[in-house]
């Protein structure tokens, strides 16, 4: 049977029936518990940290309305009588809540090992390769990556960048309020950027889970797989589109091109993080370096994946730049 | 025996009779003196005594020279408990009181500690039970798994904690930006943070290949492969080439300790995974709980800070009214 399941992408209508059983082999597979653990668990403490930050930002409004109020309060949303002690001690408040989370995580532990056993498959065999051959969960992502970028990009840059871009979070985020508290409000931008990233990483490795399968074909939720299909689609590069042929002209239209990108994705992220008045005061706090950086960071990792997941599967363009020794 | 010439004049005998130069005790004596000492201590008073001081066992010499302090619910017994206890003394004495809060932690960093602790202790009583040769090792899984008594519960909680502690460090990272506790001075402690995250993701993956079965060998397989395109230091990467990079001299021949993933592969994935990984993350462990410590504690929850109360741009800090 030839289908085109990439199609399938723009044109749900293409999809058969479902395929309860091919779901089930899939969700269940003991090691994909973890990531659909992680669909709930998520949610759950996004919806907890945000609930707090709803809070704390009606205080913050409260407060910043009524400068008397301000001076007087104890500013948290938490409970609070004068005659409390600010402190508590370790022994016992503490450590029996440590010892209460030990305990409940040894039982988690123990009845997932007991419920659950961990996946062996045959000797390894170089001579047969598994379909699909994936990579452990929290690197599936890394692996979904390698569709829309070449491995040096997918498998070594992007994820050094990922790296230096966190640890570079702390000091080009030029807000001094935030510290210790939920709050929305009050960090937008970087909880914001921090977020896309976040949930960026979760949608490739839940792509790279549920949606790839044999030949890291694009399979629907639902959809068999089919080991023997065969694809109808032909990648093109950006500059044969416009009927660029032959070198320099490729790599220099490349070159453009990829420039243009970051000027434009720039200026939008400019535009998004100078948006409300307080942004601007904070952009005013901002030295030059930090703004260059984050918007490098910004740029690099949280817009070019989406936009070029976006050129790969809705308009099959393969590379943007294209040179002698590496093609983006 | 006798002390022929004694300096003092008058020794006192533990009875509390006076014992002069004139009259040393004789042997004789001096037994049933002592004999005189035990009886009294084998009175059923003095034992039913004795017995009763070992009821309450924290009152034992025993006791006392292990933990030193009292245990009482007195301020300066619970402060003292935990600062002379090496395990807990990571503690402060005190804390915030809403610190102690589920919903502000979440306890997701202690609760990864706590996972790299058992999957230190599983993960040792599984080196009882392997050999990182190819052949054997595969053996050593099934056999683990069929003969060992608890190998089979052994080894899925050794796999399933590692997922556990992925996810820990994840949602432990997740409430640390969503609470703003990278800021000032903690931005080096996240950076250690960051490094330790990306260390907890390679000792997951090290262990993926030790079972040697086809699921970890193509999953080490295709992750190494991607090492071959390292700009500049892999064989297909962009430059390699060009700098000499051929399949037995770039990254991923040192990764795998060859070009292919063999028995050179499944003993440096062994090492790193059991010792060099582990010992590296103990180190910024340490590195990283001294600096929560240092950097003041848990980051809160804190009093909320006003925009009315920024100081000029320049300024780093924030005039604080409620400490």
């Amino acid at each position: 049977m030839l289908r085109n399941p990439q199609s399938a992408i723009l044109n749900p209508q293409l999809r058969g029936s479902m395929d309860w059983g091919q779901l089930w082999t899939i969700v269940s597979a003991p090691d994909n518990v973890p990531i659909v653990a992680m669909l709930f668990l998520v949610p759950f403490f996004l919806w907890m940290g945000f609930k707090q930050a709803k809070a704390n930002d009606r205080l913050i409004e409260e407060l910043e309305a009524d400068p008397k109020l301000a001076k007087t309060h104890h500013r948290k949303t938490l409970p609070w009588k004068p005659h409390w002690a600010r402190e508590l001690h370790v022994w016992p408040y503490l450590l029996r809540i440590e010892f209460l989370a030990v305990i409940i995580v040894t039982v988690v532990l123990f009845v997932w090992s007991i419920t659950l056993n961990a996946p062996l498959e045959e000797p390894s065999n170089p001579n047969l390769t598994m379909n699909p051959s994936k990579a452990p969960w929290y690197f599936l992502g890394l692996q979904e990556m390698l569709v829309y970028f070449d491995p040096w990009i997918a498998g070594v840059v992007m994820p050094s960048l990922i790296l230096v871009g966190l640890m570079a979070f702390p000091y080009v985020d030029s807000n001094p309020l935030g510290s210790g508290y939920y709050s929305w409000k009050q960090r937008r931008i970087a909880v914001g950027s921090f977020m896309v990233g976040f949930i960026m990483w979760i949608s490739l490795i839940f792509i790279g889970t549920f949606i790839r399968g044999p030949g890291w074909v694009w399979f629907w939720p639902g959809q068999t797989w089919d080991h023997n299909v065969q694809l109808y689609e032909i990648n093109r590069d950006l500059p044969d589109i416009f009927g660029i042929t032959g070198q320099p002209w490729k790599g220099l239209f490349g070159l453009i091109v990829v420039g243009l990108f970051y000027v434009v994705a720039g200026l939008i992220i400019h535009v998004i993080i100078t948006w409300t008045k307080f942004d601007k005061k904070i952009f005013q706090r901002t030295t030059l370096l930090q703004y260059l950086v984050f918007q490098f960071f910004a740029i690099t990792i949280l817009v070019s994946m989406p936009v070029k997941l976006l050129l790969r599967l809705g308009f099959r363009i393969k590379y943007v730049m294209v040179t002698p020794w590496f093609n983006i | 025996m006798e002390p022929d010439k004694p300096d003092t004049p008058k020794v006192t005998s533990s009875t509390g009779v006076a014992v002069t130069d004139e009259a040393p005790p004789s042997f004789k004596e001096n037994v049933r003196e002592e004999l005189d000492l035990l009886k009294k201590k084998v009175q059923k008073d003095a034992v039913l005594e004795e017995v009763e001081a070992l009821k309450d066992p924290t009152r034992s010499q025993i006791y006392k020279s292990m933990f030193r302090v009292k245990h009482e619910p007195t301020p300066r017994a619970r402060s003292l408990g935990v600062l002379t206890n090496v395990f807990l003394h990571l503690h402060p004495a005190k804390i915030n009181r809403d610190a102690v809060r589920f919903s502000y932690t979440w306890g997701m960093g202690g609760i990864t500690f706590y996972l790299f602790i058992v999957l230190t202790f599983t993960g040792i009583l599984l080196m009882f039970y392997y050999h990182p040769s190819k052949g054997q090792a595969f053996q050593d899984i099934i056999y683990l798994e069929n003969d060992v008594p608890f190998g089979k519960l052994l080894r899925n909680m050794h796999r399933w904690g590692a997922h556990l502690m992925v996810i820990t460090t994840w949602l432990h990272m997740l409430r640390v930006v969503l609470t703003g506790s990278y800021k000032t001075p903690r931005e080096f402690n996240w950076s250690v943070g960051v490094v330790l995250l990306v260390l907890t993701l390679l000792l997951s993956f090290t262990g993926y290949l030790l079972p040697d079965d086809q699921l970890g060998f193509w999953a080490v397989t295709v992750g190494t492969n991607m090492a071959r395109a390292t700009p500049g230091l892999g064989h297909e990467g962009p430059f390699g080439a060009q700098l000499g990079m051929t399949p037995y001299n770039d990254v991923r021949f040192a990764l795998l300790g060859g070009s292919i993933v063999d028995a050179n592969a499944l003993l440096r994935s062994y090492i790193w995974h059991c010792i060099a990984i582990p010992v590296i993350v103990s180190v910024l462990l340490a590195v990283h709980f001294w600096r929560v410590r240092k950097d003041g504690g848990i980051s809160g929850p804190a009093p909320v800070q006003l925009e009315s109360e920024m100081r000029a741009a320049g300024a780093r800090a924030v005039k604080q009214q409620v400490k």
